[in-house]
């Protein structure tokens, strides 16, 4: 047992480390601003793992929680700042997971009621009934504008003003990591460990002494919470909070995050909110099609990888520790050139298409991996294709042989298994 | 005498088909009860009614003299109720501990309890650790409950039922779709593991049933026909007629 908490108290420790030093790495403004969204992100979405991977509740409401603790969030710095009372700026984002938790109270008692797909369907209708309110309460929502607001508010703090991004950084890293760990813990106690049971099974959680809907009620309402201290946190960063950060966007957001990171194990969503955090604000500057790739990329990871990258990991571990990752190697390295070249002919196509549909803002001739390429020019069609057919022509063989690696893998610790 | 189980001029029909017809039934503490008939008889749905799956459509139900008609599951497991499924129902994720342990943990009083850390719970753990050695699953313990053999899912299915101390079991066919030896092993396991408790069980195996109860019922298209010993069950001539006559040689 003390192992286990002296495992636990070094992960958690190397996760703090890789949080204070990460911004002394990566000085650049843009960088900073990308590290304080992953880490509200990571909230976020791991909020959103208790309701879809822990208890089987499939939302496509959870941004609802995450805005409104951002509205009231904002509201009250305004306040803060008009002076009607003195809260300082770094508890803010509490007051955020209390609106977040209120709200998933009153919502969540209905939503809970029904588990599977009328669940979805549910949450669906109160995010739309959310995000239709925004506009009928312009006085709280702000109408289409939104709720400007500023975070440097109250007397400063042993120097924290939070006017400088280092300093929203450091809170929200700081936040990110105690919510981290206070959801990582409530998956060690009896009501995260019934959750999966209902998400297992909710019939035979009542013949054990369970109600199963009463599990659901209180997992959300506590996904609520740390929802809305995501939100929290988004307003101090943005220092502006929309109709958008209620609505389905949103929730369709945070609901691939967590999926293209893996539901199944607890450091999945993390993966998917750095991820996702990355492409959304790397790969769009790059290219105006970076929502194609996304979402192409999403198709193939529930299509081939449904655990997410987190289980893409966890399968590697056995072979790891036992030494036989050489057999793997192989496979890999003949499907990563294969892909490799399948990727490059479809992205030389996706760039082109876009280059000749809008040749007079973009110029239809551009540069790609180093190469000069001219949309108006058959020949760079033609390398483009070729690459796409060699990389299918190339695809199928690799992943023969990556299969065969594992078969060999598999075998082996089989071997192994049944000598211990 | 205060009865463990007691139904009272029982009724249930699913929109107009009556599928239980004024059941009368009474268990002793400490008794072992078997309910046999033929299929369709009603058997499962008596069972449903008891743990309350199932609402009656009108009678009552007593469990240890305290009326629990009208029940949630939830509730009359906490009274002491606890049942097994016929298609085993188990947590297929879960490792067959966390499965034992699920089900010890309510009677422990952790509840929904998001304050406790569950590897702390020193008791809980030990209780767990014995339900599987007493199911003979403890060498199995951080398997996932779906990839077990058969036989040993329906072993868990008697562990999850027992674990939280329940003194009144149900048991619905727990030996369906064993070989004779499975049969065997689950019928010691089900003599060790209900010794001192109450246990009611629907089988279709008469070799189990009459090895192992106390006294039989008989339902057939909904009734009671006979109550008795096994040896006042198999003497009787109107369930040889009705049910028995081919069965038993």
């Amino acid at each position: 047992m003390s192992s286990f908490l002296l495992r636990r108290l070094l992960l958690w420790g190397a996760t703090a480390a890789v949080m204070i030093v990460l911004p002394l790495v990566f000085r650049q403004s843009f960088a900073l601003s990308m590290l304080s969204q992953m880490g509200i992100a990571i909230i976020f979405a791991l909020s959103y793992n208790m309701l879809l991977g822990q208890t089987g509740m499939l939302s496509f409401g959870h941004a609802v929680y995450y805005g409104l603790g951002a509205f009231v969030c904002a509201h009250t710095l305004n306040a803060v700042a008009a002076g009607r009372f003195a809260l300082p700026v770094t508890l803010v984002p509490l007051v955020g997971g209390l609106a977040g938790f209120g709200f998933g109270i009153v919502f969540g008692y209905v939503t809970t009621k029904r588990s599977g797909t009328p669940f979805a369907m549910i949450s669906l209708g109160i995010a739309e009934m959310v995000a239709a309110c925004a506009l009928m309460f312009p006085g709280f929502f702000g109408g289409e504008g939104g709720i400007a607001t500023n975070r440097v508010v109250g007397e400063p703090w042993h120097g924290l003003t939070y006017g400088p991004q280092l300093q929203v950084y450091y809170l929200i890293a700081g936040y990110c990591l105690v919510c981290m760990i206070a959801m990582f813990a409530l998956t060690q106690t009896p009501l995260g460990r019934m959750a999966n049971a209902v998400r297992d099974n909710p019939e035979r959680v009542r013949f054990v002494g369970y109600n199963p809907t009463l599990v659901r009620y209180l997992v959300f309402c506590l996904a609520s919470f740390f929802a809305g201290i995501a939100g929290g946190l988004g307003t101090i960063n943005y220092e502006i909070v929309t109709a958008e950060n209620v609505g389905l966007v949103a929730s369709g957001n945070v609901l691939v995050m967590t999926f293209v990171g893996g539901v199944g194990h607890f450091f999945g969503p993390v993966i998917g909110a750095v991820l996702v955090s990355f492409m959304q604000s790397a790969l769009s500057s790059y290219t105006q099609a970076w929502l194609l790739y996304f979402g192409l990329f999403f198709v193939v990871m529930v299509l081939f990888a449904p655990g997410g990258i987190a289980s893409l990991i966890m399968v590697h571990g056995p072979p790891l520790r036992h030494g036989l990752w050489p057999r793997l190697a192989p496979g890999y390295l003949a499907a990563g050139a294969a892909l490799a070249v399948l990727l490059a002919g479809l992205i030389g196509l996706v760039e082109m298409i876009y280059h000749f549909e809008r040749g007079e803002e973009l110029g239809e001739a551009f540069e790609l991996f180093g190469l000069e390429v001219d949309a108006g020019h058959a020949g760079s069609w033609l390398a483009a294709g070729v690459a796409v057919l060699l990389g299918l022509a190339l695809l199928r063989p690799a992943i023969c042989l990556v299969r065969r690696n594992w078969a060999s893998v598999h075998a082996e610790l089989h071997k192994v298994e049944a000598a211990a | 005498m205060t009865h463990a189980v007691e139904l009272r001029a029982v009724h249930k029909s699913f929109g107009r088909t009556p599928i239980i017809n004024g059941v009368d039934l009474a268990v002793a503490p400490g008794e072992r009860h078997a309910i046999i008939g033929p299929n369709g008889a009603g058997k499962s749905t008596l069972f449903n009614l008891i743990s309350g799956r199932f609402a009656v459509t009108s009678g009552r139900i007593l469990l240890n003299g305290e009326d629990i008609t009208g029940r949630e599951p939830q509730e009359i497991n906490r009274r002491g109720l606890s049942r097994s499924f016929q298609i085993t129902n188990i947590f297929p994720r879960l490792s067959v501990y966390e499965n034992v342990r699920c089900a010890v943990l309510r009677s422990m009083g952790y509840g929904y309890s998001f304050w406790h850390r569950v590897g702390a719970l020193e008791r809980v753990r030990q209780r767990a650790a014995e339900i599987l050695e007493r199911i003979g699953l403890a060498r199995r313990r951080d398997r996932a409950a779906g990839v077990l053999s058969y036989a040993e899912q329906r072993a868990l299915e008697i562990g999850i039922t027992i674990a939280g101390g329940a003194d009144v079991i149900l048991l619905d066919e727990p030996t369906a779709g064993m070989s004779h030896s499975e049969t065997a092993d689950a019928v010691e396991l089900i003599r060790a593991v209900t010794r001192g408790k109450t246990l009611v069980m629907v089988e279709h195996d008469m070799g189990v049933v009459f090895g192992l109860a106390d006294r039989i019922s008989v339902l057939v298209y909904g009734k009671v026909l006979a109550t008795g010993t096994p040896r006042e069950i198999r003497a009787s001539p109107a369930v040889q007629e009705a049910y028995l006559g081919t069965t038993v040689g």
